[in-house]
């Protein structure tokens, strides 16, 4: 087992600077043909003289070929000197800066959500075809509808603005003080949780029918197993399995930044804040560092889901081959 | 039969379920006795209700969709009006059944053994560690070499016969009085069959288990059964001793089934026999006797259902559902020297 582990993760790191590598060149091809996305012109001001632009394009190094800036890009990157074309802030400082915030949201939103689809998803299936159950089934259509900034400025101007209950946005330090660190979260977490409880859950609720179905659980109420017991350590068990590989994903994707719309509609100002500021700015640096920063979360969460697949479903294993 | 008060007394179960098309009656007035130690075989073709008949046993099939009325009377309980609870320290334990699948049958995430343990501390209080003990004394008991290691394999590490040897070592753990297998060779090739069929034997002689052994291969039952209860359409259409039913059995869809055998001491027919046609839609039942239509014996009586009684004077509590006399029976049964069902004459 741990030889074959180590060939694994070891595959795995090796798809990961491919996966890094092909990222980082379409980004940077992608700014490269991008109509009006000629930086030397966009930082020189409004009435920039050709001579002007011609400088900064001899500073920034914009008048080498492509392969250079993209080495020279790539190089800053990982030396951690990318310096934003319009903020001439360091990139990697900003995103030092936004980690925490983003992470502070992510790890509330995937326990919340997960939480509460299970329990619905669970309650959901037990319950099939009946009022409640449909009732939650239009109640996750509406979730899974719902864009966020719109619930979001709703909360925010319902509960925030109006009822003043939750602060107007913004992010306090957990160390600065716990409570309004928490204060803050919880509006964004909701908003952010609503979309994957709708969808989670649904994707539970036909998991354990289908599950309900098997063998294995007649045999487990044949065995004389309580009621709760075949519930929860047979069927949920197994039906539990597709949902932590969605959830490792989606939070390996919260993570790396992929909370645009939540960060940005709560002024959290997290990495996926940054992102969306830089992506209004064409700014190239720090979009580059965002989505290689994401790119990195999503592939090692990918690794993780497989593991964790693996230790979950004993069948599977991770060289993809039978054992003996 | 005797007059000992028996382990099992089923009366009059009947299980309908509800389903889009209109209510099934899956299972119509079976009545049967199980007796310490005997083995039962259950036998009849896909969706005869042999296998409804069981798992009711088992309160498996209770459910806002199924309909269950009778009485099944188990060492003093009272299986059909049992509450969850009740039932639910009755099977495993006092009562335990094995499946025709051991491929799906096992639950595919823990490790065998650990199921084993599970269903022990499900009714008894015992440590894990002796709990565990036991597992493997089980599973050595039903013929796995190396059992201390296989208590930690997984069931997908397993074979099929070694997969069903577990689910039978799972069954015995509590020591139940009544095991009920249901086509428990069914899935699993030749060989391996008659080893599992000779595990059951031993254990009904050993432990003397009582048995019901629910199957469409009269093969295995004449291997090992004592009695039998031939099931057509959700009713029983008739039982006896084995003898009784391999040697003068009373209904033609009895016939049949024993027509179909091939028998490797007889010389090899050029067509295997078989039962033309095929059971009714338990929806649209004919009316009186439900194997009428693919009876070549049929006649005027038969659109009133026979009841099920003896109707031969020497048995010792064979029954049967046929309106012919038995001279008659007697006479008709004989197809090319053997018993057989003729084909329809068309």
């Amino acid at each position: 087992m741990s030889a074959d582990m180590t060939r694994f993760v070891v595959r795995r790191l090796l798809s990961m600077l491919l996966v890094l590598f092909a990222v980082s060149v379409l980004v940077f091809l992608i700014f490269n043909v991008l109509p009006n996305g000629d930086p030397a012109v966009r930082m020189a001001g409004k009435i920039p003289t050709e001579t002007q632009i011609e400088a900064i394009r001899e500073e920034w190094g914009f008048d080498e070929p492509v392969y250079v800036q993209y080495a020279t890009m790539m190089k800053k990157l990982f030396t951690g000197e990318t310096i934003s074309y319009f903020t001439q802030q360091n990139v990697n400082e900003e995103i030092r800066k936004g980690l925490p915030r983003t992470f502070a949201l992510a790890v509330g939103a995937a326990i919340i959500w997960m939480a509460v689809a299970v329990a619905l998803g669970l309650y959901s299936a037990l319950r099939a075809g009946r009022i409640s159950d449909r009732f939650l089934n239009v109640l996750a259509l509406i979730g899974i509808s719902m864009p966020v900034f719109w619930l979001g400025a709703l909360l925010l101007y319902y509960l925030g603005y109006k009822a003043g209950i939750f602060p107007n946005g913004g992010y306090v330090e957990f160390f600065d003080d716990p409570v309004q660190w928490f204060w803050h979260l919880v509006l964004p977490w909701f908003a952010l949780s609503v979309l994957f409880i709708g969808f989670y859950s649904r994707v539970l609720r036909s998991d354990v029918l289908e599950t309900m179905g098997e063998d294995y659980v007649r045999t487990a109420r044949a065995k004389g197993l309580s009621e709760r017991r075949v519930l929860l350590r047979h069927v949920l068990r197994n039906s539990l399995i597709p949902i932590v590989t969605l959830w490792g994903l989606d939070f390996g994707a919260v993570l790396g930044g992929g909370a645009i719309l939540t960060e940005t509609v709560f002024n959290l100002q997290g990495v996926g804040q940054y992102a969306a500021d830089s992506i209004g700015q064409l700014d190239l640096p720090p979009i580059m560092a965002v989505t290689m920063f994401g790119a990195f979360f999503i592939v090692i969460f990918n690794t993780v889901v497989d593991i964790a697949y693996a230790a979950l479903d004993p069948r599977i294993r991770l060289e993809g081959r039978p054992t003996r | 039969m005797n007059a000992r008060t028996p382990l099992l007394e089923v009366r009059d179960l009947s299980v309908s379920f509800n389903t889009e098309e209109g209510t099934v009656p899956a299972v119509d007035g079976v009545d049967f006795r199980l007796h310490e130690g005997e083995v039962l075989a259950v036998v009849g073709e896909s969706g005869s209700g042999k296998s409804v008949t069981a798992t009711t046993l088992m309160g498996l099939t209770r459910g806002p969709n199924a309909t269950i009325s009778g009485s099944a009377s188990f060492e003093g309980a009272e299986l059909l009006a049992a509450g969850e609870e009740e039932l639910r320290r009755i099977r495993g334990n006092r009562m335990a059944m094995i499946f025709q699948d051991p491929m799906s049958s096992l639950d595919p995430v823990y490790r065998v053994g650990d199921q084993i343990v599970e269903q022990i501390q499900a009714h008894r209080d015992t440590g894990s560690a002796e709990a565990r003990e036991r597992a493997i004394e089980l599973l050595d008991a039903v013929g796995i070499p190396d059992a201390a290691r296989r208590a930690d394999a997984y069931p997908h590490e397993l074979s099929g016969g070694m997969r069903q040897r577990a689910m039978i070592a799972m069954a015995l753990s509590l020591e139940p009085s009544l095991l009920i297998a249901d086509e428990p060779t069914t899935a699993l090739d030749v060989t391996i069959q008659a080893q599992i069929l000779r595990l059951l034997e031993d254990l009904n002689r050993e432990r003397g288990l009582a048995t019901i052994l629910i199957t469409h291969d009269l093969g295995v039952v004449a291997e090992v059964a004592d009695r039998i209860l031939v099931m057509y359409a959700g009713k029983v259409v008739e039982q006896g001793t084995l003898d009784e039913i391999f040697y003068d059995p009373q209904h033609p869809y009895t016939w049949g089934l024993l027509g179909s055998l091939t028998r490797l001491d007889r010389p090899r027919p050029k067509r295997l026999p078989q039962i033309s046609g095929s059971p009714p839609s338990l929806l649209a039942l004919p009316q009186g006797c439900p194997f009428r239509p693919r009876c070549p014996h049929e006649f005027s009586k038969c659109t009133e259902l026979p009841p099920l009684e003896a109707r031969v004077a020497e048995a010792s509590g064979q029954c049967d559902r046929c309106w012919l006399a038995p001279e008659e029976k007697r006479e008709k049964r004989v197809v090319g020297g053997r018993i057989g069902l003729e084909a329809p004459t068309a």
